[in-house]
């Protein structure tokens, strides 16, 4: 709004952010295609695959979401400093 | 069962249940704010919650007790099907990451409590947001029902509930009072005492978690034996389908219908007005992206707790009603007094979730019936009212509702909840980032939704049921069968973008738009945005 104008404020698609977007769409591909976890085998301490694949998912995803929100707070904190003035 | 009342059970839950009816009433003097007559004070606690106590807030109001009941009874009742909860969990994050942010700004800049605020907003029209609020109303209330289900089952295990034979007062009598109880709190103390309450409620369901999940798979010979057991009850023939009971993974052709279930529900999740309204209660954007990098925490519980299902029946329980098997699971496993703890914890996850529910119903009716419709310019102190009234209203309405009607109506309507909520998805989350779909094509894609959902739905037949048999059918083109919710889902948008090109076209009054793009990234600290921050006390390490 008030940026002055010879500062642009950077490409919309940034490596970074491709590397975001992955991070948020891997879990919906491997938690979408059923057929590649809908079997018992190998069972871990007991539990069939299919159950403790998706348990190990809750932590891979939240591992990947964690990426994701810390490299947009480092996206968004690169483009307030080109900017000019932090908002933070 | 046992026979009787499990007396020493029912002295822990009655303990716990009286100490956080204490802390409820205590809540609303918890960082209190100048101004106690807003809505925003009532119906959001001030605007002013941290990551954690967010974080607490949400996770006691999206994993509910009726979660905890009916996750594993699905579980218990046909396998692998009922894991789906699992998956709908883990995506329900890296969606939420990108779209609630955006939601929360523009509702700090423009001041909304509720969607169908932001709604009207961003698309001037009344009609729009008057069907995102009914919508959202007729969802929530069958969900607080529910959660009256889920206490009623733990009642009834600690044979509180009563035999057949009783008396209908005193069968329903423990129910009554927890009832009370919580219409009372939650008149006085409005979204302060759940959220209080949650940090009690949360910390005895990882207690009862971290035990069950330790304790009876031991006690059972672990987990070899429990799926060995589980594996076998499944493949006996059930007299009522001729098929299987279930099975360990899903077979093929129940692929489509797990993968479906798991997106549509993860889509429809964040359209609930309770989700939003503890969402829109965090102090600042970042604290709604921390919390998505921790709530899976509640999924990691969820999947753990799913497989309480297969311990259920391993151990030979034998219930007719699937929602009393982790309840009874649980009375015979542990010991008289930590069954009382795991009730306890169950009957008070009901109600953080009934208490947010009904302020969120509350919010909506006021802000886009009373106030849009019906009394335009009431003042804050006037909405206040009304709202605290209709979050009584909607409580009494889901008690008639649990005390009057077969429990399976309630659970038809839950279903029937969620395949509709699934429809405001369209305005909401569309608008958020784009102005492109024309306000009268969102209302006609949404009236799309609803009527082949409610349809559909309808014409699903099980063995016990000939109407609203279940939540999928199947996808016409496809063949496959898939969730019905969304199915609708998808109805709606191409009849919104078709729709959309067919009006811009024909140039049809677009309605004004309230909003600026930059008030969608607006955070905390930036000038118009409304946010107060009193000072923070134990629990906001923000």
């Amino acid at each position: 709004m008030s940026q002055p104008p010879q500062v642009s404020r950077g490409p919309v698609v940034t490596p970074m952010r491709v590397v975001i977007a992955v991070c948020l769409i891997a879990p919906f591909i491997a938690m979408l295609w059923v057929g590649s976890y809908a079997k018992t085998d190998p069972a871990f301490i007991g539990i069939p695959f299919f159950y403790w694949y998706q348990m190990a998912w809750v932590l891979i995803s939240t591992a990947l979401t964690m990426i994701a929100f810390k490299l947009w707070q480092r996206d968004q904190r690169a483009r307030s400093a080109a900017k000019g003035g932090a908002s933070e | 069962m046992k026979d009787g009342v499990n007396g020493v059970a029912l002295a822990v839950f009655i303990f716990f249940f009286l100490a956080v009816t204490v802390m409820g009433f205590l809540a609303a003097r918890w960082r209190k704010a100048e101004n106690e007559h807003s809505l925003d004070e009532w119906g959001l606690g001030g605007r002013s919650f941290g990551t954690w106590i967010t974080w607490f807030l949400l996770g006691g109001d999206l994993y509910t007790a009726y979660t905890f009941v009916a996750v594993p009874a699905a579980i218990y009742a046909a396998g692998a099907a009922g894991f789906f909860a699992v998956p709908y969990t883990i995506l329900v994050y890296p969606l939420i990451f990108t779209f609630l942010p955006r939601l929360w700004s523009v509702s700090h800049k423009h001041g909304y409590v509720t969607t169908s605020d932001f709604v009207r907003g961003r698309f001037g029209s009344k009609g729009l947001s008057l069907a995102v609020a009914l919508t959202g109303i007729l969802a929530t209330m069958p969900y607080i029902a529910l959660q009256l289900v889920g206490i009623q089952a733990v009642l009834d295990v600690m044979g509180v509930g009563g035999g057949e034979n009783t008396n209908w007062f005193i069968k329903d009598l423990p129910l009554l009072i927890a009832f009370g109880v919580l219409a009372a709190y939650t008149y006085s103390s409005g979204l302060r005492a759940p959220a209080l309450i949650a940090f009690v409620k949360d910390t005895l369901i990882y207690i009862v978690i971290a035990v069950a999940i330790i304790y009876i798979p031991i006690k059972l010979g672990g987990f070899d034996d429990i799926f060995a057991k589980a594996g076998d009850a499944f493949s006996q023939t059930n007299p009522a389908t001729g098929a299987p009971r279930g099975a360990l993974t899903p077979p093929e052709a129940g692929q489509w219908t797990y993968a479906t279930l798991a997106l549509g529900s993860a889509l429809a999740l964040f359209m609930y007005p309770h989700s939003i309204t503890a969402t829109l209660s965090s102090k600042s954007r970042e604290v709604i992206r921390r919390n998505t990098t921790i709530l899976p925490l509640y999924s990691l519980m969820l999947g753990l707790l799913a497989l309480l299902g297969f311990m259920a029946i391993a151990a030979g329980i034998k219930v007719q009603n699937g929602q009393l098997a982790i309840p009874q699971l649980f009375e015979t496993m542990f010991p008289d007094w930590f069954a009382g703890v795991a009730f306890a914890a169950i009957g008070i996850g009901a109600l953080v979730p009934a208490a947010i529910m009904s302020i969120a119903a509350a919010n909506l009716f006021t802000r886009n019936i009373y106030k849009d419709f019906i009394k335009p310019d009431a003042t804050p102190a006037q909405e206040t009212k009304v709202s605290k009234l209709v979050s009584l209203l909607v409580k009494v309405g889901a008690l008639v509702f649990v005390l009057t009607m077969d429990k399976t109506v309630a659970i038809n309507f839950q279903l029937l909840g969620g395949i509709w909520i699934l429809q405001t998805f369209p305005a909401l989350v569309g608008g958020l980032f784009t102005r492109w779909f024309h306000r009268w094509a969102l209302l006609a894609g949404w009236a799309v939704g609803m009527v082949y959902g409610t349809v559909a739905a309808y014409g699903v037949a099980s063995p016990t049921q000939k109407h609203f048999g279940g939540s999928s059918k199947e996808i016409p083109g496809i063949g496959e069968i898939g969730y019905i919710g969304l199915t609708a889902f998808v109805l709606n948008v191409v009849v919104t973008v078709v729709l959309t090109f067919v009006l811009k076209a024909v140039k049809a009054p677009d309605g004004i738009d309230e909003t600026k793009p930059e008030d969608y990234t607006a955070d905390a600290g930036d000038p118009g945005v409304q946010v107060e921050l009193p000072p923070a006390t134990a629990g906001t390490s923000h």
